[in-house]
């Protein structure tokens, strides 16, 4: 599976990282050779594997559905960028 | 005892001096933070906390004054920087968190601070814990204590708790935590001549923990002997009911079950863990350390773990892109780093493009790919595939034996700067730590030997699923048969 330069944009544009457009090449370099090396997994048969989801057999103990936490505003707006009033504020999205 | 003869006791011992009041929790963390200030060309620490450490280490000695000294009183620990600790500032080596304070603190240093252990500072670590050799970090890299005679110091330390490992090493802390995803705890005490344990997948809350690949994170003890970090495992690990992967099994007291020796287990030596190019120091420790448990009674088979080469590259899909899920609330918005731009996907693109490095930008963009449309079959899925195949492979070999016996990384610490243009190259280092990560197992890495450089070479041990008794018991007895008491070298130019 070939990497180019156009899938790297397409790709930092995905995940929001602004990739200089010098850097690109590079870029498209490094991540071509590691998808490449990663093609090797296609040797491996796994005809009727199932996938890991899930790492330990572990069953999960439930809880009982009460509120158990909130009324901390403040320390959830202690480390914004930008806050007024009691909120965070962020660059206008509807237009 | 002088300052510099305290920071040189093991935990166990400084434990047993401070309940019998031969010394004080504020003289041994005073003999700490002055350690940490005569090393400070080492960049162990993005942020020490000296007037904290003072403050712990009263209520310490008042606590052992009055007889009420709880399991870790008065013990100067050393915490990597992806721990969340309140009101402490947490970076996990980022410049998008370079000046984030947690207003709540992780699991596992709530439990370690409530055992009565003591808070000397914060590690430096590769960027958010991606890296072996801890030259991600945007505060910049950390040097190895090691040095060859006559070089000049700048080897690496490993990652990404290298600061962690360096400070053990140097003698900064008595302990430290660690994180391990592929290798971060073991890699780094190998290549700094002390012992990190990674214990089994669930057995250390990830609560407050910097998330890097979640289904591989694992919390972890570093420290100068096996039985110091057995003695911090009984604090860390335990069921927390905030991580829906915490696992609900008993913490056992590791520390008092070292002395049962290993005669008449079964120990595995894999077979495809022999790889090309390995340096000769590397084979003949790692026969040496088979020699060592079998003189002690263990019988040392050959065994076969047949996917064992297909493990990186499925680490580099599937931590990838559990880290390009984790990571993508660094946006700016509500806490960290924020670069304005016209709009807001401008801003978002322009925080992290900022805000992110080098690695961690080309680790969320293969992870991106990989869980991309049309790619996710090919890349996700067939990783996650082959990590069941992996994981297999042990499940298998547990059938027939009790430990598996590897060394813990394919050589020595390298010079800072070199494996820096190729990433395969420096993926490489993990190649015996990241096939215990994926299958979820114990292991531990243990210093057993120098190379021809006279750097320290690690061993590691890896065991069945929450029998972290077994590995530490294999642990110790190859601890004991190494009898490793080389030390780095420039701390013996200093007097340290």
């Amino acid at each position: 599976m070939a990497l180019d330069r156009e899938t790297v944009a397409r790709i930092a544009r995905l995940a929001r990282i602004a990739v200089p457009e010098e850097e690109l090449d590079g870029l498209t370099g490094e991540l071509a050779r590691i998808l490449e090396w990663i093609d090797q997994l296609q040797e491996v048969d796994t005809e009727e594997v199932e996938p890991m989801r899930r790492v330990m057999d572990i069953t999960p103990h439930l809880r009982a559905d009460e509120v158990t936490d909130g009324d901390c505003r403040e320390a959830i707006l202690k480390n914004a960028p930008k806050r007024f009033d009691g909120y965070f504020v962020v660059p206008k999205v509807v237009e | 005892m002088s300052g510099r003869e305290l920071v040189e006791l093991t935990l166990a011992e400084a434990r047993r001096r401070l309940a019998a009041r031969e010394i004080s929790a504020r003289q041994l963390v005073e003999a700490h933070l002055e350690a940490m200030a005569r090393h400070r060309a080492l960049n162990a620490f993005v942020t020490e906390t000296p007037d904290r450490a003072l403050e712990m280490a009263a209520e310490s000695d008042r606590r052992l004054a009055a007889g009420e000294a709880r399991p870790l009183e008065g013990i100067p620990l050393a915490v990597k920087d992806l721990f969340c600790t309140a009101d402490v500032r947490t970076t996990a080596g980022s410049r998008i968190l370079h000046d984030f304070v947690p207003p709540y603190e992780s699991t596992v240093t709530r439990r370690l601070w409530e055992a009565g252990a003591v808070l000397l500072g914060k590690t430096n670590l590769d960027e958010f814990a991606m890296g072996s050799a801890n030259v991600t970090s945007w505060f910049g890299p950390v040097v190895n204590p090691w040095t060859p005679p006559g070089e000049e110091p700048g080897r690496v330390p490993g990652g990404s708790s290298g600061g962690s490992a360096a400070a053990v090493a140097a003698r900064l802390c008595l302990g430290a935590t660690g994180t391990d995803t592929g290798g971060s705890i073991r890699q780094p005490a190998a290549f700094c001549g002390i012992v990190g344990l990674k214990p089994t997948y669930g057995r250390c809350s990830r609560w407050g923990i910097v998330a890097f690949a979640s289904s591989l994170d694992q919390a972890g003890p570093m420290a100068r002997t096996v039985e110091d970090c057995a003695i911090l495992l009984e604090t860390m690990a335990g069921y927390d009911p905030r991580d829906s992967t915490s696992a609900d099994v008993p913490v056992e007291p590791w520390s008092r079950r070292l002395d049962a020796g290993i005669r008449g287990l079964r120990v595995g030596v894999p077979r495809e863990y022999r790889i090309d190019g390995m340096p000769e120091a590397v084979e003949r420790l790692w026969a040496a350390g088979a020699d060592w448990l079998r003189a002690r009674g263990a019988e040392v088979v050959e065994i076969s773990l047949p996917h064992t080469p297909y493990a990186l590259p499925t680490y580099y899909i599937v931590a990838p892109a559990e880290a390009s899920s984790n990571l993508a609330r660094y946006d700016g918005m509500r806490f960290g780093l924020r670069v304005e731009g016209r709009d807001l996907t401008e801003t978002y693109m322009k925080t992290r493009g900022e805000g992110f490095g080098r690695e961690v930008r080309r680790r969320i963009l293969i992870g991106t790919y990989a869980l991309s449309a049309g790619y996710y079959d090919a890349y996700y899925l067939k990783a996650q595939k082959v990590r069941r195949k992996i994981a297999d492979d042990f499940r298998a070999a547990f059938e027939t034996v009790d430990a598996v016996l590897t060394p813990a990384a394919p050589g020595a610490a390298f010079r800072i700067g070199e494996r820096m243009d190729d990433p395969v190259a420096m993926y490489l280092n993990d190649v015996f730590t990241v096939p215990a990560s994926l299958a979820g197992l114990p292991a531990i890495a243990v210093p057993a030997g120098l190379d021809g450089e006279g750097l320290p070479l690690g061993l590691q041990v890896i065991g069945r699923p929450w029998d972290e008794t077994t590995v530490l018991r294999v642990a110790h007895a190859l601890e004991e048969a190494a009898d490793f008491r080389a030390r780095p070298p420039r701390l013996v130019e200093d007097g340290a």
